[in-house]
Parts: structure tokens; sequence; C-alpha cells
């Protein structure tokens, strides 16, 4: 089977196709609920890229990655809002204009950020992003801004409906549309982190020492990966502004920070394809949670919240598998890799896999050097 | 539009003063796991709450009187923090720093799910120890609560300072804290003494949890703006020094009461500011007040 086309592996060819019958499948096959959630499935996809290039490539902290979907998602909805009441402009054009829009202005407060963040590094890069997340919401709700952002009411949007030709239901274009939007940009992310951009990243991760004498500019990458970050959150925001039709600054709130984080190391830091699993962990979590706490044992009830299971799978995580999902599944990959090389007699040399929390921490400066 | 006096400028920094010892504890709290693992304790605002939780349920199911509850609480949490250190943290000891936060807020999930299943998510009225009658000094009215909770945690900072200064344990955590390897090799066990510095910090923390529980209500999330004003405390005062730690805490306190009440919108802008005084000292002060500057060799 070691047939290739395009230079891609008939494995690999398999997946792919695979991959697109699911994605299409999922809203044609499923019921309206499954569709919509299956669609902010992929708005989460797309912010926990913008993680993991932050936390899981560039190997700084963030457990603020909310406050910066807040900026896009309000962007939308402001723009929608003040445009229709200000201006009389009420087109559903504006909704999807304003994606772009929310990525450059979440880009630019995220980049904005990464200056001071610069001289943060570890304890106190989390300590600056976990005030960050909890600063955001209640800056939306002041009262005498209200007339610019709407206060604690929120701000409501028009649904978005599918174009008059194409025979979809509301949710099924939405789902369409968000996994569009997703694949540009995984499309993207896959390339920055096989650029230029994207190895200094890891090296910045990997040792920042090292990195420097390579002639890598700390600053410059680490406040790129802050601004590329927030612009993939921002555009996360703007379409669950869309999806949800409603925003509110309690949806942003610390909650949504740190679950973003815990979908992350759930899914696995510092892998393509971790925010995908983290993604679908987010939002059918809780969802699952909530169909067990209906299930009586006795008096003993099962939670309804999702807090406890995210406890005990970061926990099992971390304890077993440091590098999430995807770090088990490129390990199985690894492992049966090397024993079919083994069966034909030869030996593989296997690169190890990209773990940010594994075991062996990668990246320690030496702690001692004698001189 | 505001109209300052003079009086009401030192009401506020009265009851300013009184929050901020409960900050100063939560932030010695982060302090003491800080100095010995290198790690902020993203947890420690929820391990107060699940505390905070244990005195409610004492006083409400039990009768129990408050001069009861208080050291009841604050053993059940210092057991309850050692416990957690050798569960959970043992294994993580030495780790990276993103790996530790990943755990304390493995930590934070946990305490805060649990509370929420055990306790619900109904906001609840905490019965204070103290009453809200004012006393006047000189034209400025003080609560009995506020120099109630102030005296309560100068006490509780006095006596992990006397533990810390006075006891051959309390020299032992520090010695393992600065020289894990060399107090390894004069007998001290280090990592029984992580656990200590994690049962104490527990306590400490349900110490500030009980006493700004009447203030705030009570309820699974009451803890996290508070953290991150200990934070804020625990940053100002230098990350690393206890005694940083009280006066950032009282300062910190001082300063949002003084912003809660003087600028506009000012209770909404509390979070915020925590977020500068956080990012501000970073930038031009890292090492906070009383601190040392790191020096890092590679």
């Amino acid at each position: 089977m070691s047939s290739r086309f395009l230079g891609i592996s008939a494995y690999v060819w398999i997946a792919i196709v695979v991959g697109v019958v699911v994605l299409i499948g999922i809203p044609l096959s499923t019921d309206k609920f499954t569709t919509f959630e299956f669609a902010n499935v992929a708005v989460y996809v797309i912010a926990l890229m913008g993680l993991n290039l932050l936390t899981g490539y560039s190997g700084q902290i963030s457990l603020g990655n909310g406050a910066f979907m807040a900026i896009g998602g309000y962007t939308t909805a402001l723009t929608a809002y003040h445009l229709k009441h200000s201006f009389g402009i009420d087109s559903p054009a504006i909704l999807y204009a304003s994606i772009p829009l929310a990525a450059l202005l979440a880009g630019l407060f995220g980049f904005l950020f990464g200056f001071p963040a610069l001289r943060l590094s570890g304890i106190y890069l989390a300590l600056a992003t976990f005030a960050l997340a909890l600063s955001i919401p209640p800056i939306i709700d002041i009262d005498k801004l209200e007339f610019i952002l709407q206060g604690h009411s929120g701000v409501n949007l028009h649904p978005l409906h599918p174009p008059d030709f194409l025979a979809l239901s509301d949710e099924q274009w939405l789902y369409f549309v968000n996994c569009a939007i997703a694949g540009l940009m995984f499309v993207l992310a896959w390339n920055l982190v096989r650029s230029t951009t994207g190895r200094a990243f890891m090296a910045v991760r990997d040792s920042e020492t090292a990195a420097v004498a390579s002639g890598v500019s700390l600053s410059y990458y680490k406040t790129l990966a802050f601004g590329i970050s927030a612009a993939y959150s921002g555009i996360a925001g703007s379409l669950l502004a869309i999806s949800v039709a409603y925003v509110n600054p309690d949806v942003f709130g610390l909650q949504l920070s740190l679950a973003l984080l815990v979908a992350a190391v759930i899914g696995g830091l510092g892998f393509e394809f971790g925010p995908l699993i983290g993604g679908l962990f987010f939002v059918w979590l809780p969802y699952w949670s909530e169909q067990v706490s209906k299930l009586h044992v006795g008096t003993f009830q099962l939670p309804s919240k999702p807090d406890v299971f995210y406890g005990v799978l970061l926990v099992v995580i971390i304890f077993f598998a440091p590098s999430g999902f995807m770090g088990v599944i490129m390990r199985g990959i690894g492992v049966y890799r090397a024993r079919r090389a083994a069966a034909r007699g030869e030996k593989i040399v296997i690169a190890p896999t990209a773990g940010v929390l594994e075991e062996e921490s990668i990246g320690e400066e030496p702690s001692e050097i004698s001189n | 539009m505001y109209l300052v006096t003079l009086t009401d400028f030192l009401q506020q920094v009265v009851s300013g003063i009184a929050s901020g010892g409960v900050y100063a504890s939560l932030a010695l709290a982060l302090v003491l796991i800080y100095r010995a693992m290198d790690v902020a304790n993203f947890a420690q605002g929820e391990m107060a709450m699940f505390s905070t939780f244990i005195s409610y349920t004492l006083i409400t199911s039990f009768n129990l009187p408050f001069y009861v509850v208080f050291p009841v609480t604050i053993a059940i949490a210092f057991a309850g923090g050692v416990v957690i250190e050798r569960i959970m943290i043992r294994p993580f000891e030495g780790k990276s720093v993103i790996t530790l936060v990943v755990v304390t807020l493995a930590l934070f999930y946990l305490t805060n799910g649990m509370a929420g299943l055990i306790f619900g998510y109904i906001l609840k009225s905490f019965p204070s120890p103290f009453s809200s009658a004012p006393i006047s000094f000189g034209g400025i009215f003080v609560t009995v609560q506020d120099v109630g909770v102030l005296g309560v945690c100068l006490v509780i900072l006095g006596l992990v300072y006397v533990f810390f200064r006075f006891t051959k344990v309390g020299l032992a955590m520090r010695a393992a804290a600065l020289y894990p390897e060399s107090s390894r090799l004069v007998g001290v066990r280090v990592s029984w003494m992580l656990a200590l510095g994690w049962g104490l910090a527990s306590a400490v923390g349900a110490t500030a949890g009980m006493m700004i529980a009447p203030i705030t209500f009570l309820d699974p999330y009451f803890m996290q703006p508070i953290l991150l004003f200990a934070f804020a405390a625990a940053v100002l005062g230098g990350i690393e020094s206890p005694l940083g730690a009280v006066i950032g805490g009282l300062t910190v306190g001082v300063l949002l009461a003084l912003v809660g009440s003087y600028l506009p919108a000012g209770q909404n802008l509390r979070l915020p500011f925590a977020l500068v005084i956080i990012v501000a000292v970073l930038l031009f002060r890292p090492a906070g007040f009383l601190g040392q500057a790191t020096v890092r060799r590679v």
C-alpha cells in the first residue's frame, strides 16, 4: 500500500474522502438541533485553532482567549445593530462582511495585548490572561456605554438564511458557512505551522534562549502569535454571534476562556487536528452531561453542568495522556508504522510527537552551566 | 460630578482596608504555594469557596456557633489541602508551568463542579459572625464587621508568620521551598513540606472565604473575582514575598474601594483595574514591592 497519488499516500486519501463524506453527511442526515450543534463545533474549532497556535505552537499560555472572541462577537453584533438603528441599513450581507472586520479588530487587540505579554512568561502570562478573561464582561456591562455596547441586555441579530436557490434549512446553511470558514482557517493554520513563521513559533516554545541564539526575534514572533490567535478567536466570536443570533457579556465570561483551554488540552496541544477533537468535546460534553444528569441512581443524581466531567477528563488526560487525544492517536500511528517497518525488516526512526504537556517538559532551560 | 469630602474619602479607605485583609489572606495562600512550587494556584479561590460552603453547612444544618465552626472549617480545609497535594499535585512536582497550570485548572473544575453538585447554585446569604453596627471614629463610621474581618485576617496572617519564623516545621518548610536539594540532605522531607504548604494555604484561603462570604453572598462562583484581586495583590507585593502579599492585599483593597466609588462606572471597573495593576506591575516593576528581581542564567 505504498501507492501514492499527487504525493499523498492512499491512507491519507481515504481519510480525506471519509472526512469530506462525513462533513457533508452530518447536516443532511441529522435533525435541526444536531446540525446546529455541529455548526457550533465548527465555530469552536476555529477558536481552538487560534488557542492552539498560541499555546500549542508558540508555547504562550492563554486563559483569556474568550476575551478575543468577545471583541469579534461584539464587532459583528454592534456593526449590524448600529448600521440598522443609525442608518437604517439592514441586510444579512452586513453579517458576512463583518467577519473579516471582527478578525481584524480582534487581531489588532491581541497584537496590542501581546506587547505587555512580551515581558511576561509562564505563570505571569497565565495571570495576565486570566485577568483579561475576567475584565472584558464588566467593561461591556458599563451603564454609561450602553448607547454603544448595549449593556447587559445584549444585542439581537437576524438569524442567517440560506440563499433562495438552495433548498437548505437555516441550520444546514449555517453549518456549511461555518464549516467553509473553519476549513479555510484550517488550511491557513496548516500552512502557517509549516512556514518559517510556524517554525519560529515552535523554536520560541521549545527554548527561548536557543531561538534567540538562532536569530529568531522573540518580540516579533510572540506578539505575532498573539495577534494571529486573537484574529482566529475574533472570527470564532463573530460566527458565534451570527449562529446564536444574540450576544451578551455573559457569553464571553471566564467560563468560556477556561473551557477553551480545557478543550485544547483534551484535543491535544500542538497538533493540527487537536482543535477538531477539542471542538467536538467543547460542544457535546455539556450536552452529554445534561443527558446523563437525567439518570437517577436512587437519590444520587449526576451533575448537569459539565464542570465535574471537565475536571475528571483533565485529570485523566494529564495523568495518562498529556498530549491529549491527538497525542494518543499519533502515538498509535507511530507504533503501527514501526511494526510494519519491522515486519519488512527495515528500521525507521519515528519523529517524536510535539507534546506541550508531555512528561518531559520540553524547552526547559538548562538549570546550571558550569563555567 | 462627585463631591469628594475628606470624611467620605477616609470612609472608603477604611472599608477598603477591611476587604484588603481578605485579599491579603488569599494572596498569602497563593504566595505560600508559589514559593513552594513556582505555580500560581488557579484553584485557590475555589478551594476557599468549598471550605466556605462546609462552614455554611455546619452553621445552618448543625446549628453550630461560629466560634466552633471557624476552627473546625480551618482544620478541614487544612486536611483537604494536604490530601489534594498528595493525590493531585505530587505526581506533577517539578513539571513545566503549563502542565501545573492545567493541573490547577483541573482542580478548579473539580472543586467548582463538586460544590455545585453538593451545595447547589442558588445564591445563599452567609450569616455574619459580626454585627454590622457602625462605630464612629471621629466622624468616620466603621462597622464592627469591617473591624472584625480585618482583625481575624491579621491574626491569621500573624499566626502564619509566627509559625514560619519560630517553629521547626516552619523553618523546614522555608528551607524546602528555597533549597529543596540541600534540605533533603539535612533530612527535611521536602515533599511532605509541600503538602503542608498546600494545607496551610488552603486553611488561610478558607479564612478569606469565611470572612468575605457575609459581604458577597455565597455561590460556587463567588470567589472568582476575589481570586483575581488576590492575584493582583500577590503580584503587587512581589509574588514570592508573604509580607508583600499582606501589603499588596491592603493596597489593592484600598485602591479598589476608591476605584469603585470615585470613578464613573467604578463598580464595573474593579476587575479591569486588577488587570491594570497586574500588567502595570509586571511591566514597570516585575518584582513588586518586596520581591527580588530575578536574574536568569542561561
